[in-house]
């Protein structure tokens, strides 16, 4: 690892195919500075990513990388800190990749709580697949699968993510450069599980949810009282329906990480030539 | 009487039936003698009728048969289950004082002991011991000198303190007391005992055995019988050695988990049953195509849906043969008896990191279950060999960069295998994607190089039919024109029917097929035969249907799908029949 690195160092060499325009470009960005900041480079960062425009991600970045399946990223991410707990690992998706497909592991990923980031650049629409309803949508939103809207609420993932026991949780708008860039690299840093939803707007499908929306709505929470290692405030911002707020939202500072309590240190990669050493007491087990 | 015993102890699930059949089980293997032990179980945790059988012999047994000798009953269902296999002078231990025992009635020519296993325990210490108190019975009924049981109740009960352990051994020895003296029949059993070295285990933990042998180090699984021995056997082992065994949420992360592990570098694998397979099978593509190596255990129970999550089958060869979308490159592995499990796992590892591609390692419920005898080198930690293909470190990256220093992990090479590089090594970053891509890893749609990637694939899957030994195995007499095929654990039995079908004079050829795909070339073998019989657990005929593809033929078919395994003497009927069936046609 080498301290002159540079968040340029993460851009891969292929230019995003994201319309012009696209809330992921700053999401994407800010995830790099985020990572060059905290002092990792390429050759010890593992991304992966999902399925949706979101999940382009890992191509536009350089590091080591992994494009997955729909909705399985964070289980690839977590199998991937266990054998090597020495990796950077960073796990990128969309909201429908994350919230719908991908809902079961999201709970259980924050509940298992491995010391790893979670990005969902949330523009509350499937963009890929060209405008359909996703679980972020308002419940009176129009799109070509929901003429009159989806009818149901929308998921509210903090909540979710408080209520599987996250120890990190927080929200940024990928716009807010700085900001967005401050709040991944206090996940990053965070001992555990870091889950960062960002607003990244969609530019093409969702005339609703813009960047004009965020700017005008959004309440950084940095300038409030607002306590993120208190639960209440925490319940009390996340449950607030009216309102759209950026900042790290809540944080347990007593948080340890599964691989830290299951003693997890070193690489799964180094094994022995042959059979362990004392192998044959395994054999002799079954006297 | 025969050197052979065949022993059962049956009754609601939740009578303790498990842990007393392995008592005695191990009793027995630790006394010299070859065991192979059968349950039937119902799928449900109370109630239900369960048991476990033990077949024992000096010489080496194969498989169950169809027969009983001795049969502790702890319900009147019991007897009727077996009714079939209890034959004359077959002796049957029940506690006639225990309510629901009291009207059964003994058929005549079967010697029936009325224990009172309950009043006995009660005096050694506890009721709950009435089975150690049946043990101690079935011990004299069959001329097993009792001691031999003492090591195997302190191996259960250890844990729970010595005053336990002296009480079952207590109780045992009232049981054979009261057979000794209160009853006055003769029995001609007698198990003798040797000097023989065995260990005795089942498929499931062999495979486990064989996952850390072989370096395995990540291992994420979704409980589901009967592939949770696997995951049950790895906990609390594999950390030994410093892997992890890590319970997914379901059968999607417990793949992607394992997939993350390996592109780690980690030896990964999961095991599961056929609805489990199912999930895994869209990830499955992606860990083909992304070309990371990984063994998935698929333990086959009876499909489809649930089924019947507790009875043998082999019906999901298909699918691990053609399950997913597009075309995916793959090893299906398919072990043929419990020590075969270890061989075949390691073996897994090693196709699945030269090949870097995905494994099926296929066992079925009945290989899984089963525990066999075997000497410790059965098992020889010694012989386990570990190769992990071309894996590029720090010193040699350089050499497989492009000109603009970037890693290729996809470099087409002739033998279709590329480098691989772990996240951590310094210039070897790079991304994977079940987007077709391109020798960097990125995406393409363009025609020439999704041709180039899809042919490179394929191209590891040549070179291992070239490399490997597709080989199998063979029994019976070679020169014979009465040729018989299986996979899975029909070896076993079959070995076992070959004897049957000696002494009624039919002589066999037998071939037991340890690889589904790629598989060994029988042409030769099958041109030669006059006849060719293939004997699997399921009712379409998989496998016979691979082997009438290969060799242009068409085969004769023994199937079995009513969720219970083939028994030795079953077998050599059904395939006496056939072949006589044959011959009559020719006449
Ligand atoms: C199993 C499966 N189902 C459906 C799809 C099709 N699909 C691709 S992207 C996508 C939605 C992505 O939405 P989101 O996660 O919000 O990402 P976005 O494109 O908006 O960034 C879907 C349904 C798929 N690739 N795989
Ligand atoms: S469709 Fe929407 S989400 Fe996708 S790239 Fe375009 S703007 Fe971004």
């Amino acid at each position: 690892m080498s301290s002159d690195i540079r968040f340029t160092d993460f851009k891969s060499d292929k230019q995003p195919t994201w319309c012009p325009g696209c809330g992921d470009f700053g999401t994407m960005n800010g995830m790099m500075k985020a990572l060059a900041n905290t002092g990792n480079d390429p050759d010890n960062t593992f991304v992966v990513a999902g399925i949706g425009c979101s999940g382009k991600i890992g191509t536009y970045m350089h590091s080591y990388a992994l494009h997955g399946v729909h909705g399985r990223a964070l289980p690839v991410g977590i199998g991937t800190k266990l054998a090597n707990p020495n990796l950077e690992v960073m796990v990128a998706g969309g909201d429908g990749d994350g919230y719908s497909i991908g809902a079961g592991h999201f709970v259980h990923a924050v509940r298992r709580n491995v010391d790893m980031t979670y990005v969902v650049m949330d523009n509350r629409i499937y963009g890929l697949t060209k405008g359909q309803a996703s679980p972020t949508s308002r419940e009176d939103f129009e799109t070509s699968t929901s003429p009159d809207g989806p009818k149901q609420p929308p998921v509210n993932p903090l909540a979710l993510a408080l209520a599987a026991g996250g120890t990190f949780i927080a929200q940024s708008f990928s716009s807010d450069s700085q900001r967005h860039t401050e709040i991944v690299k206090q996940a990053i840093e965070h001992d555990g599980f870091g889950f960062v939803n960002v607003y990244s707007p969609c530019v093409t499908f969702n005339d609703v949810d813009t960047y004009d929306y965020f700017r005008d709505t959004i309440v950084d929470l940095s300038e409030t009282d607002h306590d993120p290692n208190d639960y209440d405030d925490a319940k009390a911002a996340i449950l607030d329906a009216d309102k759209e707020y950026q900042g790290v939202i809540y944080q347990d500072d007593q948080s340890v990480p599964f691989d830290e309590r299951e003693g997890l240190t070193e690489s799964m990669a180094d094994i022995p030539e042959g059979a362990p050493e004392d192998a044959m007491d395994l054999v002799r087990e079954f006297y | 009487m025969p050197e052979d015993l065949n022993w059962a102890i049956g009754g609601e699930a939740g009578d303790g039936i498990d842990s007393t059949g392995k008592i005695f089980a191990q009793a027995l293997s630790r006394a010299g003698r070859h065991v192979f032990t059968s349950k039937d179980f119902a799928s449900r945790i109370r109630g239900g009728y369960t048991a476990y059988k033990v077949r024992t012999s000096v010489d080496r047994v194969e498989s169950v048969v169809d027969r009983l000798d001795v049969l502790i009953a702890l319900t009147e269902r019991t007897i009727d289950e077996n009714l079939e296999e209890l034959h004359e002078g077959s002796v049957i231990i029940y506690d006639g004082e225990r309510t629901t025992m009291q009207d059964v009635e003994i058929p005549d020519e079967m010697i029936g002991l009325d224990v009172p296993l309950k009043s006995l325990a009660e005096d050694a210490g506890g009721a709950i011991m009435r089975n150690v108190v049946a043990l101690g019975a079935a011990c004299e009924v069959s001329n097993f000198p009792i001691e031999n049981l003492d090591e195997s109740l302190e191996k259960r009960f250890t844990d729970k303190g010595q005053a336990i352990v002296e009480n079952n051994k207590k109780a045992a020895r009232l049981g054979q007391e009261f057979v000794a003296e209160e009853t006055d029949h003769e029995f001609d059993y007698d198990v003798e005992t040797t000097d023989n070295d065995y260990v005795l285990l089942n498929g499931d933990e062999a495979i486990g055995m064989g996952a850390i042998a072989a370096g395995c180090r990540f291992y994420s699984g979704y409980p589901i019988t009967p592939a949770t021995d696997v995951m049950e056997y790895l906990t609390g082992r594999i950390d030994r050695y410093g892997g992890k065994v890590v319970q997914a949420e379901d059968e999607l992360a417990a793949i992607n988990m394992a997939l993350g592990a390996a592109r780690a570098g980690a030896r990964a694998m999961t095991a599961t049953s056929g609805p489990g397979i199912d999930l895994m099978t869209e990830t499955f593509g992606l860990v083909a195509t992304s070309e990371t190596p990984l063994v998935i255990c698929d333990v086959m129970r009876s499909g489809p849906s649930t089924g019947m999550p507790t009875k043998q089958e082999q019906g999901d060869l298909n699918q691990l043969l053609y399950g997913g979308h597009g075309e995916i490159p793959r090893f299906v592995v398919a072990p043929t008896n419990i020590s075969e499990c270890f061989w075949k796992t390691v073996e897994a590892f090693n196709l699945a990191e030269k090949y870097q591609t995905p494994v099926y390692l296929v066992a079925d419920l009945a290989l899984a279950v089963t525990e066999q005898t075997f000497p410790p080198e059965a098992f020889d930690m010694d012989e386990v060999e570990i190769e992990r293909g071309k894996i590029v470190d720090e010193g040699e990256i350089e050499s497989w960069q492009n000109e603009d220093g970037q890693f290729q992990p996809h470099f087409p090479t002739a033998d279709g295998v590329s480098p691989r590089t772990f996240p951590g090594i310094e210039g070897g970053a790079h991304m994977t994607t079940g987007l077709e891509h391109d020798e960097l890893g990125r995406r393409t749609e363009d025609t020439d190089v999704r041709i180039e990637q899809v042919d490179k694939r394929e191209q590891k899957v040549q070179t291992a039919r070239e490399e490997e030994d597709w080989d199998y195995r063979e029994f019976g007499d070679p020169d014979s024109g009465n040729l018989v095929l299986s996979w899975g654990s029909n070896e076993g039995a079959m070995r076992e029917a070959l004897g049957f079908l000696e002494e009624s004079g039919t002589d066999v050829r037998f071939i037991s097929v340890p690889y589904i795909f790629p598989r060994p070339d029988l042409s030769e073998e099958i041109e030669a035969a006059d006849d060719v019989i293939v004997v699997e657990c399921n009712a379409t005929g998989q496998f016979a249907d691979l082997i009438e593809h290969d060799a242009l033929t068409r085969v004769k078919r023994v199937n079995k799908y009513n969720g219970v395994r083939f028994k030795a003497d079953e077998l050599a009927e059904e395939i006496e029949e056939k072949f006589a069936e044959s011959a009559e046609m020719e006449a």
